[in-house]
């Protein structure tokens, strides 16, 4: 076995200098705090428009949170481009060759990636929040109220976890491309469109990314949505199984198939 | 016939090709040489009217390439497997470019057969390999049956069957009374396939000469020399005889002399009155890679230097000799000079070569990056 | 040393490698021949254990290559040129490969020096030349300081300093002792390099010798002559039960006999002599003979401009210095 330790160093030497890592992190927390801020903005400007039953369920953690339906994607561009580039520049040979135990490999890539995934998101939540409901005025709500820390941990979370989905995605289908092509519409419009059909919306909830982000919300039906008939933990839990399965799907491709 | 005259081409400050002039005949494969770096892709591409040269002109048939009527049909290049649309298939892509040029489309299956790839024809050239794109590059080049061929590394990513048919391909289109202008860094590759020899450094005309007297030019030739080794007596007597009569001689590790300075017939005389019986007399001329790599020293970019490691090896292993090549001469018995010979690792061949100051060649490292003692594994052995 | 015990690999229905088995010893070079489509890049690569063989194993010092701790230590490889990511600069590629076997970093600046390639450490990759990725390439081969290394091609896109440097290197790496593993389609090349040959066809193996042997059993030898006494020294050849063959240019062939042998009877019967050389094939000529029916994409020569490869002349005996 190489160490996991120099493998670990390795992959974050790796990490650290392409250009990609950067540019798709500061998109990502740039992207997810400035539309959160600007929502936020509009709907205090405007709350008073809104409908009885929004005000009544008006979620203001979750608003902040809006810009990640358009953040994320670039969480889905860096872990696609983390695994993918490997195969794209054919530097997966080279790679396996010095590391050729494919667990070891692939999992200590995912960690140094998912570590920094998680950082950014946390980074990007808590910067979110606190813009947000500083632009909220009087229908901000506080760190210190209850399930708000939860909802603001768990966005920085469900960044990591669509990062790391994302890693696992294009382990399997090893091509960035490809990986791209099908999660970037998925997450943007495929899973938003479903979610709004009846019928198909029951299973559209499953999502990861629709299961994930209920942690995100303290009011459960906020802004007059239907309830979900789980938790925000069993949420995020059901997001984690999706996570785990691409990872899975991912090492047994690495495993099984020829570099 | 192409002809490039006072043929300049600067990029910025840089200039890349100076005051370029050649011809390039009919009838005969010239080869293009020069190390990386030294202007020759910036030449062919202004043959091909790529590029604007800076000064000077070259045309192909008197013509420069812009202004020749129908191109295509008058002359044909292969400059990069890799300039082929990849989503068509072979065959729709050597269509295309004959619609281009008025080629009838029987033509196109025509030199798919020629190159080998009827077979493939019709499927896309993206999952093609290396050799089978240059295949299909020398296809797109033979479309339109023309006069003036020009070819830069054409065997590369080719199997030893490819280079081959590549060879006797260039030398039946040069006997054919074409003209054919071949780049290559495989030298001898090259001194099987060109008659003539155009040579650049630093963008610079180095030499214009047939290939067996650009060879003669820039090395010697030596005769190989045995006598019975049962009668270790006539070997040095030969010896004296030789190089009483001006030869030098030095000894190879097999215990056969090596003579230059003097023809054949006159070792054979000199053997003959010393009473000395021959077991081998044989001929041999120095390669082209030798006498290369002598007139281009000093143009080379990117140049490697040695590995510290070589230097730890043992300067000769006895009973180890190259196979199919001729055995290396003992270099540390004779100075080393006049011919190739693959050195032994860590020398530099030509440090003392005749009528050269015992520069640094392009193997040796600089001086200040030879390790005072040879420590070769300190980095990761003590890690292992 | 590697060794490769009834290697084989299919793809559905087509089988690449075919029961491969064979030794790749220390101390010399050992080159691997074979046509395209012969299956040596699969072969290399399941000796990298890139590729999972269907049956059969590869042993390298005895052990398989996933049991190796840090196997940049133990056997380099260089692949292809194109295995590195361009966005990043060959330092820090480099540098990746090193920490993951924990190689020193000064180590990285010693190899990228090795290569010629200082200069431009710093540079992203992707806009690297072929030859300069090559270099790349070979300085990710040596990293390490394995005994083992194996280059696949590594001539392509070298100028001739380059080609000669890398040649000399190889043979400087087998004189140390280590085991060098060398694939390439340059016969010529090849002829100057390798000591001993592997030669595969469709996926199995034809031959596993000597470069001398090996050209001895695929080709004609013969002793050339000349001689001022020509019509003398014919005769007597044929009086002593030689086959002599007038080759044109003054020049005399005899089939099965040595220069020793020759030589005596010249010198017995005062004959002069002006050459007296044995002569070999070269390595080209014996790889065709070998492989003739294991090619792929035959180029065949029905047009005018074809020209079928037709062992001739200019491809034939040349003189084994030259």
């Amino acid at each position: 076995m190489a160490a996991v330790s120099a493998v670990l160093q390795s992959e974050w030497t790796k990490i650290r200098t392409v250009s990609s890592t950067v540019w798709t992190l500061a998109s990502a927390l740039i992207v997810t705090v400035a539309i959160g801020a600007a929502l936020s903005a509009v709907f205090n400007s405007t709350f008073d428009d809104l409908s009885e039953v929004e005000r009544a369920t008006f979620d203001p953690t979750l608003v902040s949170f809006f810009g990640m339906t358009l953040g994320q994607l670039a969480m889905v561009v860096f872990g696609v481009l983390v695994v993918g580039t490997e195969y794209s520049s054919g530097m997966i040979r080279t790679s396996l060759a010095a590391v050729p135990q494919r667990a070891t490999f692939l999992f200590s890539k995912i960690t140094v990636a998912g570590g920094l995934a998680f950082a950014v998101g946390l980074a990007t939540s808590f910067l979110s929040f606190f813009l947000g409901q500083a632009l909220l005025g009087e229908h901000r709500a506080s760190i210190g109220d209850d399930n708000v820390l939860r909802a603001v941990i768990g966005g920085g979370l469900y960044m990591g976890l669509i990062a790391l989905f994302s890693m696992g995605v294009a382990a399997m289908l090893r091509s960035s491309m490809l990986s791209l092509g099908i999660l970037m519409p998925f997450f943007f419009l495929v899973s938003q469109i479903l979610a709004a059909v009846p019928k198909v919306k029951e299973v559209a909830r499953y999502f990861p990314d629709q299961a994930g982000s209920k942690i995100m919300q303290v009011v459960p039906d906020a802004m007059n949505t239907e309830e979900a008939p789980y938790g925000p933990w069993a949420g995020l839990g059901i997001m984690v199984l999706w996570v785990v399965a691409a990872l899975a799907g991912g090492y047994l491709v690495m495993k099984k198939r020829d570099a | 016939m192409i002809e490039a005259v006072g043929l300049t081409k600067r990029y910025g400050a840089k200039t890349a090709v100076y005051n370029l002039s050649f011809q390039v005949r009919p009838g005969v494969v010239t080869g293009f040489l020069g190390p990386n770096g030294s202007g020759k892709s910036t030449t062919m591409r202004m043959i091909l009217g790529l590029d604007r040269p800076s000064a000077g002109h070259v045309t192909i048939g008197g013509h420069p390439f812009r202004q020749l009527p129908n191109a295509p049909r008058q002359v044909g290049a292969l400059l990069d497997a890799k300039a082929v649309h990849g989503g068509r298939s072979a065959r729709s892509h050597l269509l295309s470019l004959a619609q281009l040029a008025g080629i009838p489309a029987q033509r196109v299956d025509e030199v798919l057969g020629v190159v080998g790839l009827q077979d493939v024809a019709k499927r896309r050239s993206k999952g093609f390999s290396l050799g089978m794109g240059q295949r299909l590059g020398i296809a797109a080049a033979l479309l339109g049956d023309p006069q003036v061929l020009l070819f830069d590394e054409p065997v590369n990513g080719l199997d030893p069957e490819g280079i081959l048919w590549v060879r006797n391909l260039m030398k039946k289109l040069a006997a054919e009374g074409r003209t054919v202008f071949v780049s290559s860094h495989l030298m001898s590759e090259m001194a099987l396939t060109a008659d003539h020899l155009i040579v650049i450094g630093r963008g610079q005309l180095l030499a214009d000469m047939s290939v067996t007297d650009f060879i003669s030019a820039n090395s010697a030739d030596f005769a190989r020399v045995r006598t019975p080794h049962t009668e270790p007596g006539q070997r040095e007597k030969l010896t004296a005889a030789l190089m009483e009569a001006g030869g030098q001689v030095m000894s190879e590790p097999d215990g056969a002399l090596r003579v230059t300075g003097l023809p054949l017939p006159r070792i054979s005389d000199l053997a003959h009155d010393a009473d000395v019986r021959l077991w081998e007399l044989s001929p041999h001329q120095a390669s082209l890679e030798e006498a290369y790599m002598r007139l281009t020293q000093g143009a080379v970019d990117y140049r490697s230097t040695d590995d510290r490691l070589a230097h730890l090896q043992p300067p000769q292993q006895p009973g180890h000799q190259g196979y199919g090549m001729p055995p290396q001469p003992v270099v540390q018995d004779v100075p080393q000079q006049g011919w190739y010979a693959p050195p032994p690792p860590g020398q530099n061949p030509y440090a003392g070569a005749p009528g050269q100051q015992p520069v640094p060649g392009p193997y040796a490292p600089p001086a200040a990056q030879q390790p005072a003692a040879p420590q070769p594994s300190d980095t990761t052995k003590d890690a292992r | 040393m590697i060794e490769l015990e009834g290697l084989t690999k299919r793809y559905g229905a087509k089988t690449a490698v075919d029961h491969l088995s064979f030794q790749v010893r220390p101390g010399v070079i050992t080159g691997f021949l074979g046509p395209n489509g012969a299956g040596k890049s699969t072969t290399m690569r399941m000796m990298l254990d890139l590729d999972n063989p269907t049956s059969g194993t590869v042993r390298i010092d005895g052990k398989h290559y996933r049991e190796l701790q840090e196997p940049l230590k133990y056997i380099g490889a260089l692949l292809d040129a194109k295995a590195m990511n361009g966005g990043r600069s060959a330092y820090n590629n480099l540098l990746c490969l090193a920490q993951s076997n924990r190689i020193p970093e000064r180590r990285v600046s010693e190899v990228l020096d090795l290569v010629g390639l200082t200069p431009v450490a710093r540079k992203k990759s992707k806009g690297f030349s072929l030859g300069m990725g090559q270099r790349l390439g070979i300085a990710s081969a040596l990293l390490g300081d394995p005994e083992i290394l194996m280059f696949d091609e590594p001539v392509n896109g070298l100028d001739p300093e380059g080609i000669h440097w890398i040649r000399n290197l190889m043979k400087a790496l087998a004189a140390e002792g280590r085991t060098i593993f060398v694939s390439s389609h340059l016969m010529s090349e090849m002829a100057l390099t390798a000591d001993h040959l592997i030669v595969i066809g469709q996926g199995k193996l034809l031959a596993d010798t000597t470069m001398a042997d090996f050209i001895q059993e695929n080709s004609r030898s013969y002793v050339r002559l000349r001689s001022p006494q020509q019509e003398r020294l014919r005769d007597l050849l044929h009086a002593h039960g030689f086959i002599a063959v007038e080759a044109g240019n003054g020049t005399i062939e005899v089939d099965g006999a040595t220069t020793e042998k020759l030589g005596e009877l010249a010198a017995e019967n005062g004959l002069v002599l002006h050459e007296l050389s044995s002569q070999r094939a070269s390595l080209e000529e014996a790889f065709m003979q070998m492989t003739a029916s294991a090619v792929e994409y035959h180029a065949h020569g029905t047009d005018v401009h074809g020209g079928a490869p037709a062992p001739g002349p200019q491809w034939g005996t040349t003189s084994q210095g030259a």
